[in-house]
Parts: structure tokens; sequence; C-alpha cells
């Protein structure tokens, strides 16, 4: 058994580490205060190949593999998980999608230009009476014979306003459940498209979230993704692509918690000696060690089955839910070695905690990965 | 068998590293019972040449040709070998400064010398000759052994010291025989930096970081350099911040100084700092924080805001001075 | 023009150095090598002249005397963006070996680029020697490069300032911290590229050393540092004159 990551790996890991450590830092706490949008960053991202890095390199992709993707998401989440969930939903919803299950047309209009960054993508499944349920879409799309036409609001949208390319889920039968929801991609400036405001959020402010109003938008045919009916299954195999990058995401917090919070307990003194040489504070710092070890190990193992090709949904889940609530318990721990410093944002710790809540709710949250993971085991 | 050492000048005058090169050669000269020569390129004239009297050197070869103005490296590697034959040197030793830098291993080479750069002190010993310097950017210090007849050697800044020791001079033209081809480089323009103390030859170094709170502070900085004659510098990111200029950062991957007394106000201390400063004589570190880790590489300390210190030491230099 | 960008294989500078047994090295063992910083800065500038002069600059090639433990770092120099790697077979025990080594492939480069020094024994001979080697100009402490139609402007720092030259080709220039801004990340096709860049193996030529290590050792320890009250800001001034003799 192979533990070893290739030449390749260790440099898309240090890339994305250079860059998370080099720029990423600079203005971090400032875009989280001001919630204000990456821009400049999403573009030198792209630039570095970033926004892409699993597509076929014939549609402008890195042709890398998961692990990659799981390195690099991981060292950009330990500065910035608004930057890195806007890589995650550009690579493993959106270019995964259309990778995966778009045809040829869908690929060289809409594929390209995202795995090259040039544009980003959105995903949008979640509405405001359908979250974890998704086989209750209230969004219609209505076969109008050469295009159909779109009603409906979808809620908490990243990426909604930056984004020129939408992936949508959406009703085409109401008759037939979840056997009648429809996947679609589309050109965001659509005429009846509009946004609500920007979410005010508790975390990973710098990331741009909306509500998305359809209001009679025409898609034409040609856009459907895969046939009629096929949306829901479209849906829940690209999330568990998605997955893996939030689980990564959730890593990336974690551990860059983790650092802080070693680097602060061998500075920090009280009672003639470092906090770092008593045992409580070393206890807590080994569980979380512990804790973003088997993280990694879960992120990597999914990723991994991804690669080879066989299934991975359970093992993305797994992987989701743990890095998900131990990124929460291990941000909370880091606040509290940090003491009061923890508690200001100058010393990023708070934020790391407020960020990782939120890996604990998209993209399924830890209780669906349970009865993803459940029904697998008592089927 | 002679010890040449090559003195630079500036505009024709000497520095305070061509006296502490000469004070260098002096003593290497008693422990081996050498003569040692002072090599000097460019027009300076005799009374400046004489000064290197008073530092130990006998005798003074020159050339007094203005192309060596360029500082073609070439040019100059080729007169110094040239030098070192006809005083059949055993030693060349030059300053570890820009142009002993360049100079020395082109000069190693053509003399077939084996080359340490930036030597801390004498030879520990001399049969087999071996030297001392920094490595690991101060992290250790390496016992070099030269393997050749011939030698080379660099000297690092403030290592030695001056010695005064009360010589005459004997001072001979010397013709590199170099042609016009030799000079390959065209000079376009100068700038000199004037008035400024330049970072890595002061004495005196007094910088800051980001305890100075913004770039607003800085004039406190410069009035304490300027009361003590000294440069200023700063930490990365300070110069990261655009509070400084990127030739005034100190560290790792910015300059290494070793001055005599180096004054750090509101610097954490991290390592990639201490890298750059930690071969100074003696540190000054005044912080709030006393955890803070340059604490532990300082000699003296202050645990307060820099920018209340900084008025009352800089009123308590003004007043020793009036003494 | 061809240019040459000397790679240095060095470890990572946060690496805390630990001697091996007989105290002439340090212990390789869990080493993370890296590129000689200023090597790398010297590679950024080098890609950014062949960006900027696609046509006068027709490759940039790295090369390094190592074991095979220095490919990593030759594949790093290949993913930022260089063509061709050569590796000179041997270890590299001390700047002389290194610069003879080069030597026998260096010379058909116009424009060879090095770094002032290598961040582990601060030698800053090899980029010299190299060029006295190889009989051709050098200019050193350069902190700017550009083309100026057939000839290279150059700015080099100065003892008491900086000046700019126009030199002509073949040149070996040593560059130091301001010949580029910020190294360079390489992106991620230059990464998947790099395998399949040329990275050539060259038996080395017979060569002995100028000199060799006999020992390695830790700085002596500092005595504690002596405190001074915020409020006796005199008492400083005193010590630093009386005491240490500094001021």
């Amino acid at each position: 058994m192979n533990f070893e990551l290739t030449e390749e790996q260790l440099m898309i890991q240090q890339a994305a580490r250079d860059y998370a450590q080099r720029e990423l830092i600079q203005d971090v706490l400032e875009r989280d205060a001001n919630a204000t949008f990456p821009a400049k960053h999403v573009k030198a991202l792209a630039e570095l190949g970033f926004m892409g890095m699993m597509v076929d390199p014939k549609y402008n992709g890195g042709g890398m593999d998961t692990i990659s993707y799981v390195l690099a998401m991981e060292e950009l989440s330990k500065i910035d998980a608004s930057m890195s969930v806007i890589v995650s939903v550009n690579n493993s919803l959106v270019c995964y999608g259309l990778d995966k299950y778009g045809d040829e047309f869908q690929k060289e209009k809409f594929l390209k230009p995202l795995a090259s960054g040039e544009k980003i993508g959105a995903f949008l499944l979640s509405e405001p009476e359908a979250g974890s349920d998704a086989t209750s879409q209230r969004t219609i799309a209505e076969d109008k014979g050469d295009h159909y036409l779109v009603n409906g609001t979808k809620n908490w949208i990243t990426n909604a306003n930056s984004a020129s390319t939408y992936i949508l889920i959406a009703q085409t039968d109401p008759a037939k459940k979840h056997k009648g929801i429809t996947a679609f991609v589309l050109d965001k400036n659509s005429p009846g498209i509009s946004l609500g405001p920007h979410e005010d959020k508790m975390g990973m402010r710098s990331s741009d979230t909306h509500s998305v109003m359809f209001t009679d938008v025409k898609v034409p045919k040609e856009n459907r993704i895969g046939e009629e009916g096929f949306g829901f299954t479209f849906a829940m195999k690209i999330l568990e692509g998605g997955r893996i990058g939030i689980a990564a995401q959730a890593l990336g917090l974690a551990s860059g918690a983790l650092e802080r919070a070693v680097a602060y307990a061998k500075e920090r003194k009280a009672f003639g000696t470092a906090i770092a040489n008593h045992q409580a504070i070393a206890f807590k710092l080994s569980d979380m060690a512990v804790k973003v070890e088997n993280a990694r190990n879960l992120c990597l193992k999914a990723a991994w089955l991804k690669d080879k090709g066989e299934a991975f949904g359970v093992a993305s889940a797994m992987a989701k839910q743990y890095a998900a609530d131990i990124a929460m318990e291990v941000t909370t721990e880091a606040v509290q070695i940090h003491g009061g410093y923890g508690y200001v944002k100058e010393y990023h710790v708070e934020r790391l905690m407020r960020e990782a809540k939120l890996t604990q709710i998209y993209e399924g949250t830890s209780e669906i990965q349970k009865i993803v993971i459940s029904r697998s085991l008592l089927r | 068998m002679s010890i040449l050492i090559y003195t630079e000048n500036w505009d024709g005058k000497f520095k305070k590293v061509s006296f502490e090169l000469a004070s260098y050669a002096a003593a290497l000269a008693e422990q081996t019972g050498k003569q040692a020569i002072a090599i000097s390129l460019g027009e300076v004239e005799n009374s400046e040449l004489e000064k290197l009297g008073q530092y130990g050197i006998g005798k003074i070869v020159t050339a007094q040709d203005k192309r060596f103005a360029t500082l073609d490296n070439k040019a100059i590697t080729k007169a110094i070998a040239a030098a070192a034959k006809q005083v059949q040197a055993e030693v060349i030793i030059l300053s570890h400064d820009n142009l002993g830098k360049a100079i020395a291993p082109r000069l190693a080479i053509r003399c077939n010398a084996g080359l340490v750069t930036a030597v801390t002190g004498l030879p520990e010993s001399l049969n087999p000759f071996i030297v001392h310097k920094n490595v690991f950017t101060g992290k250790a210090i390496a016992h070099i052994k030269i393997e050749k007849e011939a030698k080379v050697l660099t000297l690092a800044y403030n290592s030695f010291g001056l010695n005064e020791k009360h010589s005459s001079v004997e001072i001979t033209s010397f013709d590199p025989d170099l042609t016009d081809s030799d000079f390959s480089m065209e000079v376009l323009d100068t700038t000199k930096v004037t008035g400024k103390v330049l970072l890595n030859e002061a004495d005196i170094v007094v910088s800051g970081g980001r305890g100075m709170k913004s770039a607003d502070n800085w004039y406190l900085i410069e009035e304490l350099a300027e009361e003590l004659g000294a440069a200023t510098a700063c930490s990365r990111p300070v110069s990261d911040e655009g509070w400084r200029p990127h030739d005034e950062h100190v560290g790792q991957t910015g300059k290494i100084i070793s001055p005599n007394l180096y004054f750090a106000f509101g610097i954490s201390g991290a390592i990639q700092h201490l890298g750059g400063v930690s071969s100074s004589k003696v540190i000054v570190a005044v912080n709030k924080d006393p955890e803070a880790p340059i604490f532990e590489a300082a000699d003296y300390g202050i645990t307060g805001d820099a920018l209340k210190v900084l008025p009352e030491l800089i009123q308590a230099v003004k007043d020793t001075k009036n003494q | 023009m061809k240019i040459l960008v000397l790679i240095g294989n060095v470890p990572d500078t946060t690496t805390k150095i630990k001697f091996n047994a007989d105290q002439t090295g340090i212990d390789t063992a869990g080493v993370q090598w890296i590129i000689n910083p200023w090597d790398e800065f010297a590679l950024t500038r080098a890609m950014e002249l062949k960006e900027a002069y696609a046509g006068a600059i027709s490759s940039v090639v790295v090369a390094n005397v190592g074991s095979s433990q220095t490919e990593p770092t030759l594949r790093k120099a290949l993913a930022v963006g260089a063509d061709k790697a050569i590796r000179i077979d041997a270890e590299a025990k001390d700047a002389f070996f290194v610069a003879t080594q080069l030597a026998q492939i260096a010379g058909e480069y116009e424009l060879i680029l090095a770094g002032i020094e290598a961040s582990d024994y601060n030698g800053s001979a090899v980029g010299g020697m190299l060029a006295e080697l190889l009989d051709r100009s050098s200019v050193s402490a350069v902190t700017g490069l550009d083309l100026k139609d057939d000839k290279l402007l150059v700015t080099r720092e100065i003892d008491g300032g900086n000046q700019h030259l126009l030199c002509t080709t073949p040149l070996l220039a040593i560059v130091q911290k301001g010949i580029a801004k910020e190294v360079r990340i390489p992106a991620m096709r230059g990464i998947m590229m790099a395998r399949t860049k040329p990275l050539e193996v060259v038996a080395p030529v017979e060569s002995s050393y100028a000199t060799s290590i006999q020992k390695l050792e830790l700085p002596p320890t500092k005595a504690a540092c002596k405190m001074v009250a915020e409020d006796n800001v005199k008492e400083l001034v005193r010590l630093l004159k009386e005491e240490a003799k500094v001021l």
C-alpha cells in the first residue's frame, strides 16, 4: 500500500500553498470584514489553472487527478475558505457535471471557458422550500417546443453573481416527482434572471451568495443535460463529487486551525512555561491532530476511489461528514487554545470557526451524509 | 611569498573596509612570516595610498589606469592575477563586498587557488590551511581547509576590526598590460546614494517592524539613526507593506548584515528576520510583548512600546553627546 | 539567444540544521529540498525575458550538479517553464568542482544566470568561477536585466549606488534580490508538462576539489538578554557605551 504522493501532486500542493500563503493571506481579513469578492485572486488562480483542474486538457482543463484537487483545496482553505469554495463549486460541481454528462456542444460552449477559468460557474439546486429534500423542486421548466420556459426561485447559490454559467436543476414533469427533474446549463445573463441581495453570512463572507429568481427564462433545448428526468440522478451524482471538494475544504480549515494552534501554544507562556508544555493543551493538540489525520485519510481515499473509476459515493459521504464535523471541533478548540487572542479577528482562528460551520450544512448536511452512509450499510 | 590584498577605492578614497582588510593582512603576515602587499587599481593619490601604512601595509602596487572605474570584473581579475604573479602571492584577500564577491571567484580560477568567502577570522591553522565562516545563513559555522597551494579569501564585514600598526610604505607602479578589449562593459549612468549610511557597511543599524504601527512613525527611526550616524532597516512585513523600500529589508531573503549594534524596534523576531541579523555584535530589542522571540536573540531589551521608548532614547543619546 | 540558469538544490530554509555523523555535512534525512531562492529569482527573470522577447530568446535551460536526488528540484524548474534541464551526475562537494562540471555544458549559452549565493553554504562562488573558466565577461550584484537591441541592459548594485550598463554577449550575470519582483508559482499546466520535457543526465569530468569541510559546528549560545526598565532608557545608553562598548 503506497501512501506516498507523486512529484506532480507535491508540486501542485506546493503551488496552492505558495499562492495562499503569499497572496490570499494579504487581504483575507479585509475581504471577510467587508464581504468583498476576491476578483483578482479568481483571475490569478484561473491563470495558474486551479479552476478546471480535473477537466481533460482538450477542454482547457489540467487533466489532474482528484488527489491533486484535494491537496490544492486543503492548502487554499487553510488560508481562505471563501476562495476555496469558489474553486470547489467551479471544479467539482460545475466542471465535473459538464465533463461527465454534457454533450459535445455543451462542452465546447460552456465547459471550455469554465475549465480555463475565463468564466466561473454556479450550481443551482437549493430552493427556499427544498434543501435537504431535493425531490420537491418548485422551479418549473415547461417544455415549449423549441425551448423550455423556467420559473422559480433558487437560493443560497454560491457564485450567483460572479458566475457566467449556471447549472440549473428544475422540474419538467411535476407528476413524475423526482423522476421528472431535469438538468440544464445556461447563461447567467439570460433575460428574466434576477438576483436577490447578497446574503450577509456568518462565514465565507468573501464569496458571493444570492438567491436567483427565474421569470419566464427561455432555455434552448440543446442546453438540457442528458434526457428529461435525468436531473435528480445528475444532481446526486454531481454532489458525490462536490462532496470531496467540501470535505477537503473542511480538512483545510481544520489543519489550518491546528497549525496556528500549535504555533501559538509553543510561543505563549503561562505559569512559567510555554502552554504547549502543559498536558491539558498538549492533549488537546493531540486530539486535534488525530482528527485532522483521519479527515485527510478519508478525503484521499475517496479521491483515490474516484480516480480509479470505482464507486466513491459512500467514501465521499464519510469524508465530508467527518471532515466537516471535526473541522467544527478543531477550529473551536483552536480558538480556545488561543484564549483571548482567539476571539479577535487578527488571529484568524475565529474566522476559521465561523467558516467551518457551513461545511456541516452545505452540499449535503452532515445528517444527509449519514443517510447515505447508513443506507449503504443497511442495504 | 606574500599576502596580497585588493583595496578597492571609491572615487579615489578608501573606506573602513579597506583598513579592516589591511589590519587582517598585517596580522596574517605576522602569523605566516610573509609580507603583506596591497594592490590598488584606478586613480588613487599617494597621500591616500599611504593611509594603508597606518594599518601595517608596507608595500603597495598601484595601476593608476582610469579605465578601472567601470569596475569591469574580467579586467580587474586579470590585473590582480598579474600582480599576484609578480609578487608571488600565496594568499590573496579581498573584502566580501559587492566587488570583492564578484572578483574573488574569478581570481581563484585564474590563479589556480582554493577559495573561501566571507571568512570571519584569521586562519586557525596554516598547515593544513583552515579558515572558518558562517554557513546556513548564520545557523552554523564551517571550518574549511583549502587544498590548493594558492589561496583566495574574502573577509566578512566587521569580523576583524581595525589594528593600527604604523609602517613605512613603498609605493610602486604596476602595469597589468590590459588592452581596451579587456574592458567590454559600457557604463551608461551611475546613481550614487549620497548622505544615507549604507546598510551593509554601517556600524550601527536602527530597524523597525510592524510594532511601529505605520509609516508615519518612521521619523523616529530616522531621527535615532541620524543621532547615531546609523543606517535604517526594517523587517519584511514593513517592506511588503511599502512603508519602507525593499533595500532596507533585513532577513533571510533580504539583506544579511553584521553591524556592531542592531536596534530592533517593534520587531517580533521571527526566524527569517533573525537569520539576517544574528551575526550582529550587539542586539537591542524593544517590544511590547515580553514573550517576543527577539528577546531570545537580543543582548539588551526593553519591554515597552517602541513609539514611547524611541523619543526617550533619542533624547538620552543627545544628552550623552552633550556631556 | 539561449539562456542557461544555474540551479542549486538546497534544504528548505525553515529546516532545522542537524549535522551528520562526522560533522562534515548536514543530516539529509527528512530534509525538504528546494531550488536555491536566488536561483529561483534568476529563473523567474529568465522566464519573463523569454515571454517578453519570444523571438530573441529561443530557450531557457536549467543546469545542476548533483545526484538523482536533485531531479525533483530540476523538474520544479521545468514546471515553472524551463525548456530543458541538465543534471551533471556527481556530488556537489565544493564550488570549484561544481563550476568545472558546469563548464563542460555551459559554453553554448549566450547568457548564463546565477544566483549570488546559495542558502546552504553561502559561497557566492560558482557564478564567478564559471565565468572565468569560460573566459567570458561577468557582472555581479545584478538587480535588473533587459534586452536592448542585440545587447543586454544591466542594472547592478555597486557599493554606494546603482549603475546601468550595456553589455554584450556572451555574458554571465550574477543576480540578487530585485532581479524579479516575486518568484513564479508554476501553473498547473506547467506542472503536468514537466515530465514531458527533457531532463538530460550528463557524465561528470575528472576534477578535484579545491576546498573541503573539516568540521561544522553550531554557533556559541548567547547569554540571556539583559532587560532594562521602560522608564530607564538612560541606563540602556550607559550599558551600550560602557559595558558593550558599541556606542
